[in-house]
Protein backbone atom coordinates (compact mmCIF):
# COMPACT_ATOMS: atom_id res chain seq x y z
CA UNK A 1 0.00 0.00 0.00
CA UNK A 2 2.73 2.39 1.01
CA UNK A 3 4.57 1.27 -2.06
CA UNK A 4 1.73 2.14 -4.33
CA UNK A 5 1.35 5.57 -2.74
CA UNK A 6 5.04 6.18 -3.25
CA UNK A 7 4.70 4.99 -6.83
CA UNK A 8 1.87 7.46 -7.45
CA UNK A 9 3.88 10.29 -5.89
CA UNK A 10 6.78 9.47 -8.19
CA UNK A 11 4.53 9.35 -11.21
CA UNK A 12 2.86 12.65 -10.44
CA UNK A 13 6.10 14.41 -9.63
CA UNK A 14 6.80 15.67 -13.19
CA UNK A 15 3.37 17.31 -13.30
CA UNK A 16 3.86 18.91 -9.92
CA UNK A 17 7.21 20.31 -10.98
CA UNK A 18 5.77 21.54 -14.28
CA UNK A 19 2.80 23.29 -12.67
CA UNK A 20 4.96 24.85 -9.98
CA UNK A 21 7.30 26.22 -12.64
CA UNK A 22 4.37 27.69 -14.63
CA UNK A 23 2.96 29.31 -11.51
CA UNK A 24 6.39 30.61 -10.56
CA UNK A 25 6.99 32.02 -14.05
CA UNK A 26 3.73 33.99 -14.01
CA UNK A 27 4.66 35.73 -10.78
CA UNK A 28 7.97 37.00 -12.14
CA UNK A 29 6.48 40.03 -13.84
CA UNK A 30 4.50 41.30 -10.91
CA UNK A 31 2.84 44.27 -12.67
CA UNK A 32 1.73 42.18 -15.65
CA UNK A 33 0.37 39.53 -13.32
CA UNK A 34 -1.64 42.03 -11.27
CA UNK A 35 -2.90 43.69 -14.46
CA UNK A 36 -4.02 40.34 -15.83
CA UNK A 37 -5.85 39.48 -12.63
CA UNK A 38 -7.59 42.86 -12.66
CA UNK A 39 -8.46 42.15 -16.29
CA UNK A 40 -10.23 38.91 -15.48
CA UNK A 41 -11.98 40.62 -12.55
CA UNK A 42 -13.22 43.09 -15.16
CA UNK A 43 -14.41 40.30 -17.44
CA UNK A 44 -16.32 38.77 -14.52
CA UNK A 45 -17.85 42.12 -13.60
CA UNK A 46 -18.89 42.78 -17.22
CA UNK A 47 -20.59 39.35 -17.30
CA UNK A 48 -22.33 40.22 -14.07
CA UNK A 49 -23.36 43.64 -15.41
CA UNK A 50 -25.34 41.91 -18.15
CA UNK A 51 -27.44 40.06 -15.55
CA UNK A 52 -27.75 43.14 -13.39
CA UNK A 53 -28.86 45.46 -16.23
CA UNK A 54 -31.60 43.01 -17.22
CA UNK A 55 -32.91 42.89 -13.66
CA UNK A 56 -32.83 46.67 -13.61
CA UNK A 57 -35.62 46.44 -16.20
CA UNK A 58 -37.54 43.34 -15.07
CA UNK A 59 -38.18 41.59 -11.74
CA UNK A 60 -38.36 38.02 -13.03
CA UNK A 61 -36.55 36.41 -15.95
CA UNK A 62 -37.34 32.86 -16.97
CA UNK A 63 -38.93 32.10 -13.61
CA UNK A 64 -35.94 33.36 -11.61
CA UNK A 65 -35.77 36.48 -9.46
CA UNK A 66 -32.51 38.40 -9.08
CA UNK A 67 -31.16 36.26 -6.21
CA UNK A 68 -31.89 33.03 -8.06
CA UNK A 69 -30.35 34.40 -11.25
CA UNK A 70 -27.32 35.45 -9.21
CA UNK A 71 -26.96 31.89 -7.93
CA UNK A 72 -27.11 30.51 -11.49
CA UNK A 73 -24.58 33.14 -12.60
CA UNK A 74 -22.27 32.31 -9.68
CA UNK A 75 -22.33 28.53 -10.09
CA UNK A 76 -21.74 28.65 -13.84
CA UNK A 77 -18.98 31.25 -13.60
CA UNK A 78 -17.27 29.41 -10.76
CA UNK A 79 -17.20 26.16 -12.72
CA UNK A 80 -16.15 27.89 -15.92
CA UNK A 81 -13.30 29.88 -14.41
CA UNK A 82 -11.98 26.77 -12.65
CA UNK A 83 -12.09 24.78 -15.90
CA UNK A 84 -10.58 27.73 -17.77
CA UNK A 85 -7.77 27.91 -15.24
CA UNK A 86 -6.91 24.20 -15.50
CA UNK A 87 -7.50 23.40 -19.17
CA UNK A 88 -8.59 26.63 -20.90
CA UNK A 89 -5.19 26.87 -22.57
CA UNK A 90 -6.08 23.87 -24.75
CA UNK A 91 -7.43 26.74 -26.85
CA UNK A 92 -3.81 27.40 -27.80
CA UNK A 93 -3.54 24.02 -29.51
CA UNK A 94 -4.05 25.32 -33.09
CA UNK A 95 -1.09 27.63 -32.52
CA UNK A 96 1.09 24.70 -31.37
CA UNK A 97 -0.11 22.62 -34.32
CA UNK A 98 0.64 25.36 -36.84
CA UNK A 99 4.06 26.02 -35.35
CA UNK A 100 4.85 22.29 -35.31
CA UNK A 101 5.35 22.35 -31.55
CA UNK A 102 2.93 19.49 -30.85
CA UNK A 103 5.55 17.01 -32.08
CA UNK A 104 7.73 17.94 -29.13
CA UNK A 105 4.93 16.89 -26.78
CA UNK A 106 4.52 13.55 -28.57
CA UNK A 107 8.13 12.46 -28.02
CA UNK A 108 8.08 13.04 -24.26
CA UNK A 109 7.35 10.04 -22.05
CA UNK A 110 4.10 11.45 -20.61
CA UNK A 111 0.54 11.29 -21.98
CA UNK A 112 -0.16 14.10 -24.46
CA UNK A 113 -3.34 15.40 -22.84
CA UNK A 114 -1.81 15.39 -19.36
CA UNK A 115 1.18 17.32 -20.69
CA UNK A 116 -0.93 19.89 -22.48
CA UNK A 117 -3.17 20.36 -19.45
CA UNK A 118 -0.16 20.97 -17.22
CA UNK A 119 1.64 23.01 -19.88
CA UNK A 120 0.09 26.07 -18.30
CA UNK A 121 -1.92 27.06 -15.26
CA UNK A 122 -3.67 30.33 -15.96
CA UNK A 123 -3.46 31.83 -12.49
CA UNK A 124 -4.83 35.12 -13.78
CA UNK A 125 -8.27 33.52 -13.91
CA UNK A 126 -8.48 33.81 -10.13
CA UNK A 127 -9.82 37.31 -10.86
CA UNK A 128 -12.96 36.00 -12.49
CA UNK A 129 -13.08 33.17 -9.98
CA UNK A 130 -13.23 35.64 -7.11
CA UNK A 131 -16.09 37.57 -8.74
CA UNK A 132 -17.98 34.27 -9.01
CA UNK A 133 -17.18 33.40 -5.39
CA UNK A 134 -18.46 36.74 -4.10
CA UNK A 135 -21.61 36.32 -6.18
CA UNK A 136 -22.07 32.80 -4.78
CA UNK A 137 -21.70 33.97 -1.18
CA UNK A 138 -24.11 36.87 -1.71
CA UNK A 139 -26.64 34.63 -3.45
CA UNK A 140 -26.46 31.90 -0.81
CA UNK A 141 -26.81 34.31 2.11
CA UNK A 142 -29.65 36.40 0.67
CA UNK A 143 -31.68 33.54 -0.83
CA UNK A 144 -34.32 31.76 1.20
CA UNK A 145 -32.71 28.33 1.51
CA UNK A 146 -33.67 25.55 3.92
CA UNK A 147 -30.14 24.42 4.72
CA UNK A 148 -29.36 20.77 5.22
CA UNK A 149 -26.44 18.43 4.66
CA UNK A 150 -27.97 17.58 1.31
CA UNK A 151 -27.90 21.24 0.22
CA UNK A 152 -24.23 21.60 1.08
CA UNK A 153 -23.46 18.30 -0.64
CA UNK A 154 -25.35 19.37 -3.74
CA UNK A 155 -23.47 22.69 -3.93
CA UNK A 156 -20.08 20.99 -3.63
CA UNK A 157 -21.07 18.25 -6.08
CA UNK A 158 -22.26 20.89 -8.55
CA UNK A 159 -19.04 22.88 -8.41
CA UNK A 160 -16.87 19.80 -8.95
CA UNK A 161 -19.05 18.29 -11.68
CA UNK A 162 -19.62 21.65 -13.37
CA UNK A 163 -15.87 22.18 -13.59
CA UNK A 164 -15.58 18.68 -15.02
CA UNK A 165 -18.27 19.42 -17.63
CA UNK A 166 -16.58 22.60 -18.85
CA UNK A 167 -13.18 20.87 -18.81
CA UNK A 168 -14.70 18.13 -20.95
CA UNK A 169 -16.01 20.75 -23.39
CA UNK A 170 -12.54 22.33 -23.62
CA UNK A 171 -11.01 18.90 -24.21
CA UNK A 172 -13.60 18.05 -26.87
CA UNK A 173 -12.72 21.35 -28.53
CA UNK A 174 -9.02 20.46 -28.26
CA UNK A 175 -9.60 17.10 -29.97
CA UNK A 176 -11.47 18.81 -32.80
CA UNK A 177 -8.66 21.35 -33.27
CA UNK A 178 -6.53 18.64 -34.91
CA UNK A 179 -9.09 18.61 -37.74
CA UNK A 180 -10.06 22.28 -37.80
CA UNK A 181 -6.79 24.25 -37.30
CA UNK A 182 -7.84 27.42 -39.17
CA UNK A 183 -11.46 27.01 -38.13
CA UNK A 184 -10.57 26.81 -34.45
CA UNK A 185 -13.26 29.34 -33.62
CA UNK A 186 -15.97 26.75 -34.41
CA UNK A 187 -15.42 25.21 -31.02
CA UNK A 188 -15.98 28.56 -29.28
CA UNK A 189 -19.63 28.01 -30.19
CA UNK A 190 -19.97 25.30 -27.57
CA UNK A 191 -17.22 26.21 -25.08
CA UNK A 192 -17.88 29.93 -24.63
CA UNK A 193 -21.39 29.58 -26.07
CA UNK A 194 -22.05 26.77 -23.60
CA UNK A 195 -20.83 28.96 -20.77
CA UNK A 196 -23.18 31.72 -21.88
CA UNK A 197 -26.10 29.28 -22.06
CA UNK A 198 -25.19 27.83 -18.66
CA UNK A 199 -25.62 31.14 -16.89
CA UNK A 200 -29.19 31.60 -18.14
CA UNK A 201 -32.47 30.31 -16.81
CA UNK A 202 -33.26 27.34 -19.05
CA UNK A 203 -36.88 28.44 -19.15
CA UNK A 204 -36.13 31.28 -21.53
CA UNK A 205 -35.34 28.70 -24.24
CA UNK A 206 -37.90 26.85 -26.38
CA UNK A 207 -38.12 23.05 -25.93
CA UNK A 208 -35.60 21.93 -28.58
CA UNK A 209 -32.92 24.23 -27.20
CA UNK A 210 -33.68 23.19 -23.60
CA UNK A 211 -33.28 19.55 -24.58
CA UNK A 212 -30.07 20.45 -26.39
CA UNK A 213 -28.52 22.27 -23.40
CA UNK A 214 -29.62 19.47 -21.04
CA UNK A 215 -28.99 16.25 -22.92
CA UNK A 216 -26.63 17.08 -25.82
CA UNK A 217 -24.29 19.71 -24.43
CA UNK A 218 -25.16 19.36 -20.75
CA UNK A 219 -24.61 22.93 -19.59
CA UNK A 220 -27.99 23.08 -17.81
CA UNK A 221 -26.47 20.75 -15.20
CA UNK A 222 -23.73 23.25 -14.39
CA UNK A 223 -25.93 25.82 -12.70
CA UNK A 224 -29.61 26.02 -13.56
CA UNK A 225 -30.81 22.56 -12.50
CA UNK A 226 -28.86 22.58 -9.19
CA UNK A 227 -29.92 26.16 -8.43
CA UNK A 228 -33.58 25.28 -8.91
CA UNK A 229 -33.13 22.27 -6.58
CA UNK A 230 -31.24 24.33 -3.96
CA UNK A 231 -33.89 27.06 -3.95
CA UNK A 232 -36.74 24.55 -4.23
CA UNK A 233 -38.29 26.36 -7.21
CA UNK A 234 -40.76 24.76 -9.66
CA UNK A 235 -38.16 24.84 -12.46
CA UNK A 236 -38.32 23.22 -15.85
CA UNK A 237 -41.23 20.78 -16.43
CA UNK A 238 -39.00 18.78 -18.79
CA UNK A 239 -36.37 18.23 -16.10
CA UNK A 240 -37.45 16.90 -12.69
CA UNK A 241 -35.65 18.18 -9.57
CA UNK A 242 -33.80 14.92 -8.90
CA UNK A 243 -31.97 15.49 -12.17
CA UNK A 244 -29.85 18.03 -10.28
CA UNK A 245 -28.18 15.07 -8.54
CA UNK A 246 -27.23 13.60 -11.90
CA UNK A 247 -24.60 16.28 -12.56
CA UNK A 248 -21.73 13.75 -12.09
CA UNK A 249 -23.43 11.51 -14.63
CA UNK A 250 -23.61 14.38 -17.12
CA UNK A 251 -19.95 15.11 -16.43
CA UNK A 252 -19.04 11.46 -17.03
CA UNK A 253 -20.91 11.41 -20.33
CA UNK A 254 -19.30 14.69 -21.37
CA UNK A 255 -15.90 13.21 -20.57
CA UNK A 256 -16.67 10.06 -22.56
CA UNK A 257 -17.36 12.25 -25.58
CA UNK A 258 -14.28 14.34 -24.87
CA UNK A 259 -12.12 11.22 -24.65
CA UNK A 260 -13.45 10.00 -27.96
CA UNK A 261 -12.79 13.35 -29.68
CA UNK A 262 -9.34 13.61 -28.18
CA UNK A 263 -8.38 10.09 -29.25
CA UNK A 264 -9.54 10.54 -32.82
CA UNK A 265 -7.83 13.94 -32.94
CA UNK A 266 -4.46 12.71 -31.73
CA UNK A 267 -4.63 9.69 -34.04
CA UNK A 268 -5.52 11.90 -36.97
CA UNK A 269 -2.47 14.07 -36.38
CA UNK A 270 0.31 13.24 -38.83
CA UNK A 271 3.09 15.38 -37.42
CA UNK A 272 4.64 18.52 -38.79
CA UNK A 273 7.58 16.75 -40.40
CA UNK A 274 11.19 17.39 -39.67
CA UNK B 1 -13.43 69.28 -66.54
CA UNK B 2 -9.75 70.03 -66.09
CA UNK B 3 -7.46 68.26 -68.49
CA UNK B 4 -4.79 67.80 -65.83
CA UNK B 5 -5.06 64.31 -64.44
CA UNK B 6 -5.36 64.49 -60.65
CA UNK B 7 -2.73 61.79 -60.27
CA UNK B 8 0.02 63.42 -62.30
CA UNK B 9 2.19 63.97 -59.26
CA UNK B 10 5.64 62.30 -59.02
CA UNK B 11 4.60 60.27 -55.99
CA UNK B 12 1.87 57.66 -56.29
CA UNK B 13 -1.53 59.22 -55.76
CA UNK B 14 -2.54 58.81 -52.08
CA UNK B 15 -6.14 58.02 -53.02
CA UNK B 16 -5.03 55.23 -55.32
CA UNK B 17 -2.58 53.89 -52.71
CA UNK B 18 -5.31 53.99 -50.09
CA UNK B 19 -7.66 52.05 -52.33
CA UNK B 20 -4.98 49.47 -53.13
CA UNK B 21 -4.37 48.99 -49.41
CA UNK B 22 -8.10 48.53 -48.79
CA UNK B 23 -8.15 45.80 -51.42
CA UNK B 24 -5.02 44.21 -49.97
CA UNK B 25 -6.64 44.12 -46.52
CA UNK B 26 -9.74 42.54 -48.06
CA UNK B 27 -7.70 39.85 -49.80
CA UNK B 28 -5.49 39.20 -46.79
CA UNK B 29 -8.43 38.43 -44.54
CA UNK B 30 -10.40 36.53 -47.18
CA UNK B 31 -7.67 33.86 -47.25
CA UNK B 32 -9.04 32.29 -44.09
CA UNK B 33 -12.49 31.26 -45.32
CA UNK B 34 -12.92 28.53 -42.73
CA UNK B 35 -12.15 31.07 -40.00
CA UNK B 36 -14.91 33.34 -41.38
CA UNK B 37 -17.40 30.47 -41.29
CA UNK B 38 -16.26 29.52 -37.80
CA UNK B 39 -16.67 33.09 -36.59
CA UNK B 40 -20.12 33.28 -38.09
CA UNK B 41 -21.14 30.03 -36.36
CA UNK B 42 -20.03 31.27 -32.95
CA UNK B 43 -21.70 34.65 -33.50
CA UNK B 44 -24.91 32.83 -34.41
CA UNK B 45 -24.91 30.66 -31.28
CA UNK B 46 -24.52 33.77 -29.15
CA UNK B 47 -27.18 35.47 -31.26
CA UNK B 48 -29.67 32.69 -30.58
CA UNK B 49 -29.03 32.64 -26.82
CA UNK B 50 -29.08 36.43 -26.48
CA UNK B 51 -32.22 36.80 -28.59
CA UNK B 52 -34.08 34.45 -26.23
CA UNK B 53 -32.78 36.38 -23.20
CA UNK B 54 -34.07 39.68 -24.59
CA UNK B 55 -37.37 38.13 -25.67
CA UNK B 56 -37.83 36.63 -22.19
CA UNK B 57 -37.09 40.03 -20.63
CA UNK B 58 -39.66 41.72 -22.90
CA UNK B 59 -42.23 39.01 -22.11
CA UNK B 60 -41.56 39.48 -18.40
CA UNK B 61 -41.93 43.27 -18.65
CA UNK B 62 -45.09 42.84 -20.71
CA UNK B 63 -44.25 45.94 -22.73
CA UNK B 64 -41.42 47.35 -24.78
CA UNK B 65 -38.28 48.33 -22.86
CA UNK B 66 -36.31 51.43 -23.83
CA UNK B 67 -38.17 51.73 -27.13
CA UNK B 68 -37.50 48.10 -28.17
CA UNK B 69 -40.37 45.79 -29.01
CA UNK B 70 -39.80 42.08 -29.68
CA UNK B 71 -38.82 42.26 -33.35
CA UNK B 72 -36.58 45.31 -32.73
CA UNK B 73 -34.85 43.51 -29.86
CA UNK B 74 -34.19 40.56 -32.16
CA UNK B 75 -32.82 42.96 -34.77
CA UNK B 76 -30.63 44.54 -32.08
CA UNK B 77 -29.13 41.15 -31.17
CA UNK B 78 -28.55 39.90 -34.71
CA UNK B 79 -27.19 43.16 -36.15
CA UNK B 80 -24.86 43.24 -33.16
CA UNK B 81 -23.61 39.71 -33.87
CA UNK B 82 -23.43 40.41 -37.60
CA UNK B 83 -21.37 43.59 -37.14
CA UNK B 84 -19.15 42.13 -34.42
CA UNK B 85 -16.62 40.89 -36.97
CA UNK B 86 -16.95 43.96 -39.17
CA UNK B 87 -16.33 46.53 -36.46
CA UNK B 88 -13.03 45.69 -34.78
CA UNK B 89 -14.31 45.96 -31.20
CA UNK B 90 -11.66 43.73 -29.65
CA UNK B 91 -8.85 45.73 -31.20
CA UNK B 92 -5.62 44.70 -32.86
CA UNK B 93 -2.03 44.31 -31.70
CA UNK B 94 -0.17 44.81 -34.98
CA UNK B 95 0.73 48.48 -34.52
CA UNK B 96 1.66 47.97 -30.87
CA UNK B 97 4.04 45.15 -31.81
CA UNK B 98 5.61 47.24 -34.55
CA UNK B 99 6.16 50.11 -32.13
CA UNK B 100 7.80 47.78 -29.63
CA UNK B 101 10.10 46.15 -32.16
CA UNK B 102 10.89 49.46 -33.87
CA UNK B 103 9.40 48.31 -37.18
CA UNK B 104 7.11 51.33 -37.04
CA UNK B 105 10.12 53.32 -38.29
CA UNK B 106 9.65 51.60 -41.67
CA UNK B 107 6.01 52.69 -41.69
CA UNK B 108 7.14 56.29 -41.21
CA UNK B 109 9.28 56.03 -44.35
CA UNK B 110 6.38 54.93 -46.52
CA UNK B 111 4.64 57.44 -48.78
CA UNK B 112 1.28 57.14 -47.01
CA UNK B 113 0.72 58.32 -43.43
CA UNK B 114 0.81 55.24 -41.10
CA UNK B 115 -2.61 56.02 -39.66
CA UNK B 116 -4.21 56.13 -43.11
CA UNK B 117 -2.35 53.02 -44.24
CA UNK B 118 -3.58 50.99 -41.29
CA UNK B 119 -7.07 52.45 -41.66
CA UNK B 120 -7.12 51.26 -45.27
CA UNK B 121 -6.14 47.75 -44.24
CA UNK B 122 -8.81 47.75 -41.54
CA UNK B 123 -11.50 48.88 -43.99
CA UNK B 124 -10.58 45.95 -46.24
CA UNK B 125 -10.78 43.60 -43.26
CA UNK B 126 -14.18 45.06 -42.36
CA UNK B 127 -15.41 44.57 -45.94
CA UNK B 128 -14.66 40.85 -46.12
CA UNK B 129 -16.01 40.31 -42.62
CA UNK B 130 -19.25 42.05 -43.55
CA UNK B 131 -19.68 39.88 -46.63
CA UNK B 132 -18.36 36.61 -45.26
CA UNK B 133 -19.55 36.79 -41.70
CA UNK B 134 -22.04 39.60 -41.19
CA UNK B 135 -24.53 39.10 -44.01
CA UNK B 136 -24.86 35.31 -43.48
CA UNK B 137 -25.40 35.92 -39.76
CA UNK B 138 -28.16 38.47 -40.27
CA UNK B 139 -29.85 36.22 -42.84
CA UNK B 140 -29.75 33.31 -40.40
CA UNK B 141 -31.20 35.57 -37.72
CA UNK B 142 -34.02 36.54 -40.06
CA UNK B 143 -34.65 32.88 -40.82
CA UNK B 144 -34.89 31.86 -37.16
CA UNK B 145 -36.62 34.90 -35.67
CA UNK B 146 -39.17 37.55 -36.52
CA UNK B 147 -36.73 40.40 -37.15
CA UNK B 148 -37.44 44.11 -37.75
CA UNK B 149 -35.89 45.23 -41.06
CA UNK B 150 -34.84 48.83 -41.64
CA UNK B 151 -38.14 50.69 -42.12
CA UNK B 152 -37.14 52.63 -45.25
CA UNK B 153 -34.55 53.05 -47.98
CA UNK B 154 -33.21 56.01 -46.04
CA UNK B 155 -32.63 53.75 -43.02
CA UNK B 156 -30.76 51.23 -45.19
CA UNK B 157 -28.56 53.96 -46.70
CA UNK B 158 -27.96 55.77 -43.40
CA UNK B 159 -27.33 52.40 -41.74
CA UNK B 160 -24.63 51.59 -44.28
CA UNK B 161 -22.94 54.97 -43.73
CA UNK B 162 -23.26 54.47 -39.98
CA UNK B 163 -21.57 51.04 -40.17
CA UNK B 164 -18.69 52.59 -42.12
CA UNK B 165 -18.32 55.35 -39.52
CA UNK B 166 -18.48 52.74 -36.73
CA UNK B 167 -15.62 50.81 -38.31
CA UNK B 168 -13.54 54.01 -38.47
CA UNK B 169 -14.35 55.03 -34.86
CA UNK B 170 -13.34 51.58 -33.56
CA UNK B 171 -10.17 51.63 -35.63
CA UNK B 172 -9.21 55.17 -34.62
CA UNK B 173 -9.72 54.42 -30.93
CA UNK B 174 -7.70 51.23 -31.07
CA UNK B 175 -4.97 52.96 -33.04
CA UNK B 176 -4.49 55.50 -30.24
CA UNK B 177 -4.38 52.68 -27.66
CA UNK B 178 -1.77 50.85 -29.75
CA UNK B 179 0.38 53.97 -30.00
CA UNK B 180 0.64 54.18 -26.21
CA UNK B 181 3.30 51.50 -26.66
CA UNK B 182 5.66 54.41 -27.51
CA UNK B 183 5.62 55.33 -23.81
CA UNK B 184 4.71 52.10 -22.03
CA UNK B 185 6.54 48.81 -22.27
CA UNK B 186 3.41 46.72 -21.87
CA UNK B 187 -0.02 48.06 -22.80
CA UNK B 188 -1.91 44.82 -22.09
CA UNK B 189 -3.66 46.30 -19.07
CA UNK B 190 -4.90 49.31 -21.01
CA UNK B 191 -6.00 47.11 -23.91
CA UNK B 192 -7.96 44.92 -21.51
CA UNK B 193 -9.59 47.92 -19.86
CA UNK B 194 -10.54 49.29 -23.28
CA UNK B 195 -12.00 45.95 -24.37
CA UNK B 196 -14.02 45.42 -21.21
CA UNK B 197 -15.49 48.92 -20.93
CA UNK B 198 -15.98 49.00 -24.69
CA UNK B 199 -17.73 45.64 -24.80
CA UNK B 200 -20.11 46.74 -22.09
CA UNK B 201 -20.81 50.30 -23.24
CA UNK B 202 -20.96 49.81 -27.02
CA UNK B 203 -24.25 47.96 -26.82
CA UNK B 204 -23.06 44.47 -27.70
CA UNK B 205 -24.52 42.64 -24.70
CA UNK B 206 -27.58 44.75 -24.03
CA UNK B 207 -29.01 47.92 -25.62
CA UNK B 208 -27.61 51.13 -24.09
CA UNK B 209 -31.19 52.47 -23.54
CA UNK B 210 -31.73 49.55 -21.09
CA UNK B 211 -28.92 50.76 -18.82
CA UNK B 212 -29.64 52.50 -15.52
CA UNK B 213 -29.47 56.31 -15.86
CA UNK B 214 -25.94 56.83 -14.56
CA UNK B 215 -24.44 54.09 -16.71
CA UNK B 216 -26.32 55.36 -19.74
CA UNK B 217 -24.86 58.82 -19.14
CA UNK B 218 -21.35 57.35 -18.95
CA UNK B 219 -21.97 55.45 -22.20
CA UNK B 220 -23.42 58.48 -24.00
CA UNK B 221 -20.33 60.55 -23.27
CA UNK B 222 -17.99 57.80 -24.48
CA UNK B 223 -17.14 56.91 -28.09
CA UNK B 224 -18.26 53.30 -27.59
CA UNK B 225 -21.94 53.54 -28.64
CA UNK B 226 -20.70 55.06 -31.92
CA UNK B 227 -19.01 51.72 -32.62
CA UNK B 228 -22.13 49.55 -32.51
CA UNK B 229 -25.24 50.93 -30.83
CA UNK B 230 -25.73 53.80 -33.32
CA UNK B 231 -25.64 51.73 -36.54
CA UNK B 232 -27.77 49.02 -34.90
CA UNK B 233 -30.40 51.53 -33.82
CA UNK B 234 -30.66 52.92 -37.34
CA UNK B 235 -30.84 49.45 -38.92
CA UNK B 236 -33.33 48.14 -36.34
CA UNK B 237 -35.55 51.16 -36.96
CA UNK B 238 -35.46 52.42 -33.39
CA UNK B 239 -33.88 55.68 -34.56
CA UNK B 240 -35.68 57.31 -37.48
CA UNK B 241 -36.09 60.75 -39.07
CA UNK B 242 -34.12 63.56 -37.47
CA UNK B 243 -32.67 61.08 -35.01
CA UNK B 244 -30.65 59.55 -37.84
CA UNK B 245 -28.96 62.87 -38.55
CA UNK B 246 -28.09 63.28 -34.85
CA UNK B 247 -26.66 59.73 -34.70
CA UNK B 248 -24.52 60.25 -37.77
CA UNK B 249 -23.34 63.64 -36.49
CA UNK B 250 -22.22 62.10 -33.19
CA UNK B 251 -20.37 59.37 -35.05
CA UNK B 252 -18.77 61.92 -37.36
CA UNK B 253 -17.63 63.88 -34.30
CA UNK B 254 -15.91 60.79 -32.85
CA UNK B 255 -14.35 59.91 -36.21
CA UNK B 256 -12.82 63.38 -36.43
CA UNK B 257 -11.83 63.60 -32.77
CA UNK B 258 -10.21 60.16 -32.57
CA UNK B 259 -8.43 60.41 -35.93
CA UNK B 260 -7.08 63.84 -34.92
CA UNK B 261 -6.00 62.49 -31.55
CA UNK B 262 -4.28 59.63 -33.37
CA UNK B 263 -2.32 62.12 -35.48
CA UNK B 264 -1.23 64.10 -32.41
CA UNK B 265 -0.13 60.96 -30.57
CA UNK B 266 1.58 59.59 -33.68
CA UNK B 267 3.62 62.78 -34.08
CA UNK B 268 4.57 62.87 -30.41
CA UNK B 269 5.58 59.21 -30.62
CA UNK B 270 7.61 59.81 -33.74
CA UNK B 271 9.66 62.46 -31.95
CA UNK B 272 10.23 60.05 -29.08
CA UNK B 273 11.11 57.06 -31.24
CA UNK B 274 14.71 55.99 -31.27
CA UNK B 275 15.72 53.11 -33.50
CA UNK B 276 19.12 51.48 -33.17
CA UNK B 277 21.16 50.09 -36.00
CA UNK B 278 21.37 51.10 -39.59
Amino acid sequence: MADRRLDLAVRLRPYRVLLASRAHAQMQYRTSFVTDILGTVGVGLAEFAEVWVIFHNVDVLGGLDFTAALLVFALSNLAFSLADMFVGHLDQLPRYIRAGQVDAFYVRPLPLLAQLMTSDLSLRRVGRLSVALVALIVALTTADISWSTATVALILLTIVSGTAIFSALFTTAGGLQFFLVDGAEFTNAFTYGGQYAAQQSQQIFPDPLRIFWTFVIPTAFVAYLPAVAILDLPGDPLAPTWLAWCTPLAAALAWALAGLCWRSGTRHYQGAGG
Amino acid sequence: MSSVAPCACPRPCPVKTFWLLVRAGFRRHSTYRLALLAGMTTNSVFGIIRAYILLAALASAGASIGGYDASMAVAFVWWGQALLGTVNLWGFAEVKDRVRTGDIAIDFLRPLDPQLAYLAGDLGRAGINLIGRGIPAILLGALLFDIAWPPSGLSWAAGAVSVLLAVIVAFAGNFVINLLAFWLVEIRGITLLWMITGGLLCGLYLPVPWFPDWLRTVATWSPFPSMLQQPIDILAGRVVGAGIATSLAIQLFWVTALLALGQVVLRAGRRRLEVQGG
